[in-house]
């Protein structure tokens, strides 16, 4: 029981990550995103490859998995992305589509449809006890490093120069850019942040959620799910939603199997008709 | 005879701002009464509270005598309220015919008619034809709205307010942005409005309400400071200072 | 209060602006010249492409199914990820009423657009919770994600992922036999594709559809007026689930075979490449947007087998960045430099 539910919790800590970046290009940029699942890919098939074909150790694979897909997120923040922000939802959901279905294509033909397997260094593996409860060491190790990420996260938004000029930037990009703030850098930078997140989540949950071509359509429903009941006022909601989704996952995976994906969805459904304005409600 | 728009002791809180407080108002039959303020004075909270956009934490709304406080926006149209908005709310891919058309075909209740052809109901033509006149759009009545020049789209907005044929009519700053070349037509509009129509002119032109209201109210952060006829409130000594000499600074 | 308000004597319009007025408003509902040639090709292909029925009746399926969307998408503002739901639902209702009930293909037309707007209707409320696009497209794509797990759990009833086995319909009308040629399939789907055009058309024509398009327009207006947003947006969802369960119900009756793959999510996707490749909000959007997708597929599955998704997704790609407004504008702009040039 306790296990499942610090396996659930580690599970839910990792979505958060991967949606981190979601919620804050939506929250603040008002962009609908569905091709974030794709960077996340991305950041899977580096640690995937760096291990298996370079043999680099898990370890220093994953800020090659940030900073690969981060910087690609730069690029298509600046090449493709600006030019949407101010287009209807419609055309970023047609757009972001489109760019997943070319991600998805593109790691088929590149690296095969078969599923990506990587080998955990020792230490990772197994589970140890504490107080007579089982706990996979991997989990521990994500439940960590998830926490330090969070916290990291929160303290740039709400401390540093860069928050500050993001929420000024959100607020009123005419005042932002009259204050002298450059506007397309910073949604540059918070983008491609939110992008390396993605990957290094996705390098993360290779060994949770196995790694092939349709990665990126798995991850964009989990991640929208997360997003979509948290709503993106701040990122408590997120973090909450992916709390209770990863633990109602795994413990319907463990308990109903016979219910399958069918949990997640039901939940999804009756928490929005509950909260409509998300978990935690935008003040008015 | 019960007034067309009563109000008593409205109040509205956001947090711990008292953006609306116990107000009341009565609008008379076929009054023409103008509700003035200085910025931030809480005048567009208070359309929102009378049209039902915002619930109010307190006091009651009567339209005609019945209480319309808990209803919704929709209903509140339905019975009665119109209103036009400070910042043009217009269907910009429509032309005015169609706007218009729409409006009255929607008071009608033939909105919901799935069937009928759009244009083939001589009634809605007549009216719709008398309306485009009325406002002057004969000229621009077939051009999509987002094209037309300004004063036509403030015309327009007025027009399809009184196409439902409100029994009171809020007017939210109908002259806001108007170019100088075109505001005399819009004022002339103004002054030929049906009588048995009551309006709220919501202004913060004093030459439009002047020359529009015979009835002044004047709201100051949020509250009932002044009420009176036009001669009254211009010699209101306390109105100058608050409202009128601001003007001048702001 | 009376309708005739205005209608004063010293104040009547002249009848030259009620006129112009009749003209604007008659100017949508008013057959062109373009639309009777559309249809007119379209009965020409039954009979002159006997060869090509299956991959027609393909297209008339696809460009139905499409269509449905364009009044969710063009007419009311609805953005759906999951609008497979209703073509899914309607695929399944129709091959069970095929095996369980009776082979009579209309009947089970019937039942499936009755099922796809009854589930259209259920839940349609949902979307209505925040008008937030985001919340619209997760809805739309939960409802459809649990339905394909319903599919995929309940085997009993539909075969679960070896697909629903054994279905057979009975000749058209108790005449034509549905045949190998697909020569009965295409024209049954083309005639019901064609009559619930129609009748799409008449309701986007009418007083319902002009006021779904001024909610698309300024929804703050619309409610300002006492227009009832809420269910108007349901009603047209409703109605466009059913076109979708018909759509479903035809892929069922011409192919004898309904396997989960209706329920996924690429066909949520799909028909929204579809539509938007065609245009989105005048109707023939997901006709014209269906055949283009098929020739595309053919041509890009010729060039790399597996891999036309690609291709797919670079086109839809170069479409919304180069902006849809300004593709749908191509045609008139090319006719226009047409006609100047001619003149010139």
């Amino acid at each position: 029981m306790t296990t499942i539910l610090i396996d659930g919790i580690a599970y839910g800590m990792l979505l958060f990550v991967m949606a981190s970046g979601l919620a804050v290009t939506l929250g603040l940029m008002n962009f609908v995103n569905l091709a974030h699942g794709a960077f996340a890919m991305i950041g899977g098939y580096v640690t995937a490859l760096a291990m298996n074909r370079l043999g680099m150790p898990f370890l220093l694979t994953l800020p090659l998995a940030f900073l690969v897909p981060a910087l690609i997120g730069a690029v298509a923040e600046r090449m493709l992305y600006a030019r949407l922000y101010r287009r209807s939802h419609l055309d970023q959901v047609l757009f972001s589509i489109a760019l997943v279905f070319m991600a998805m294509t593109a790691a088929d033909w590149l690296l095969g449809s078969s599923q990506m397997l990587v080998t955990l260094p020792g230490w990772l593996q197994g589970r140890f006890e504490i107080a007579g409860i089982g706990i996979g060491r991997y989990r521990a190790f994500l439940i960590v490093l998830c926490a330090v990420l969070v916290v990291a996260l929160q303290l740039v938004l709400a401390r540093t120069r860069f928050g500050a000029r993001l929420r000024a930037a959100v607020d009123d990009q005419r005042a932002a850019r009259g204050l002298g703030i450059d506007v397309g850098g910073i949604f540059a930078a918070t983008f491609a942040m939110g992008s390396g997140l993605a990957g290094l989540s996705g390098a993360l949950g290779i060994e949770l959620m196995g790694l092939d071509p349709t990665f990126p359509l798995k991850i964009m429903v989990y991640v929208l799910i997360v997003v979509t009941i948290g709503g993106t006022a701040s990122l408590t909601g997120p973090f909450l939603a992916a709390l209770i989704i990863g633990t109602a996952d795994v413990a319907g995976k463990y308990y109903i199997p016979e219910l399958g994906a069918f949990l997640i969805y039901l939940l999804m459904i009756v928490l929005l008709i509950l909260r409509p304005q998300g978990l935690i409600a935008p003040a008015r | 005879m019960s007034a067309a728009l009563q109000t008593i002791a409205l109040e509205k809180r956001f947090g711990g701002l008292t953006a609306t407080d116990k107000v009341s108002l009565t609008l008379r039959h076929g009054a023409r009464h103008a509700l003035i303020g200085p910025n931030g004075a809480g005048k567009t909270t208070f359309v929102n509270l009378l049209t039902g956009v915002l619930p109010a934490n307190g006091g009651q709304i009567l339209l005609d005598g019945q209480d319309v406080t808990r209803k919704g926006q929709i209903q509140r149209a339905r019975l009665g309220m119109g209103r036009t908005f400070q910042i043009n709310q217009l269907f910009g891919a429509m032309t005015p015919v169609e706007s218009i058309g729409l409006a009255v075909s929607e008071r009608m209740g033939g909105g919901a008619d799935f069937w009928r052809r759009v244009g083939t109901r001589s009634d809605i033509l007549n009216e719709i034809a008398e309306l485009v006149e009325r406002f002057r759009l004969t000229e621009v009545m077939d051009h999509p709205t987002r094209l037309l020049p300004y004063g036509k789209q403030r015309l327009l907005e007025i027009a399809l307010a009184l196409a439902a044929n409100p029994r009171v009519l809020l007017l939210d700053e109908p002259a806001a942005g108007v170019p100088e070349a075109e505001r005399a037509e819009l004022l002339e509009t103004l002054a030929q409005l049906p009588r048995d129509v009551s309006i709220l002119l919501i202004e913060h032109d004093m030459d439009l309400v002047f020359a529009f209201a015979d009835r002044i109210t004047v709201l100051v952060n949020g509250g009932l400071f002044a009420e009176g006829s036009v001669a009254e409130i211009m010699a209101d000594r306390r109105v100058q200072d608050v409202y009128l000499g601001s003007e001048d600074h702001g | 209060m009376t309708d005739t308000t205005f209608a004063t004597p010293d104040r009547a319009a002249p009848a030259g602006t009620e006129r112009r007025a009749g003209r604007d408003l008659l100017r949508r509902s008013r057959c062109k010249p373009a639309e009777i040639l559309f249809w007119l090709a379209a009965a020409a292909s039954f009979f002159l492409l006997p060869d090509r029925h299956l991959l027609l009746s393909e297209i008339a399926i696809l460009g139905l199914f499409a269509l449905s969307l364009d009044l969710i998408i063009g007419y009311a503002g609805v953005v759906s990820l999951g609008h497979g739901a209703f073509f899914g639902l309607g695929a399944y209702v129709a091959g069970l009423t095929s095996i369980h009930l009776t082979a009579e293909p209309l009947t089970g037309l019937a039942l499936a657009a009755l099922a796809a707007g009854l589930l259209g209707l259920l839940t349609g409320p949902l979307l209505l919770l925040r008008a937030s696009d985001l919340t619209r497209l997760m809805v739309t794509l939960g409802v459809a994600m649990l339905l394909l797990e319903a599919a995929n759990r309940a085997a009993w009833l539909t075969g679960g992922a070896d697909g629903l086995q054994g279905v057979m319909i009975d000749p058209l009308l108790g005449r034509f036999e549905f045949d190998l040629f697909g020569r009965t399939a295409y024209g049954y789907c083309l005639v019901v594709t064609f009559a619930l055009f129609l009748i799409a058309r008449r309701v986007v024509t009418s007083p319902y559809g002009l006021s779904l398009r001024a909610i698309r327009d300024n929804a703050l207006r619309a409610r300002s007026m006492g227009i009832p947003v809420g269910p108007r947006l349901l009603a047209i969802y409703a109605f466009s689930a059913l076109i979708a369960g018909i759509a479903g119900a035809l892929l069922t009756q011409t192919t004898m075979f309904v396997s989960l793959d209706v329920l996924a999510f690429h066909r949520s996707a799909d028909v929204l490449l579809v539509l938007v490749l065609g245009g989105v909000g005048y109707l023939y959007g997901g006709l014209i947007g269906a055949i283009a997708f098929k020739l595309l597929q053919d041509w890009f599955s010729a060039l790399t087998p597996q891999y036309w998704m690609f291709w797919m997704g670079l086109v839809l790609l170069v479409i919304v960045l180069v902006g849809r407004d300004r593709i749908d504008a191509l045609p008139r702009a090319i006719l226009h430099r047409f006609r100047r040039e001619g003149r010139a």
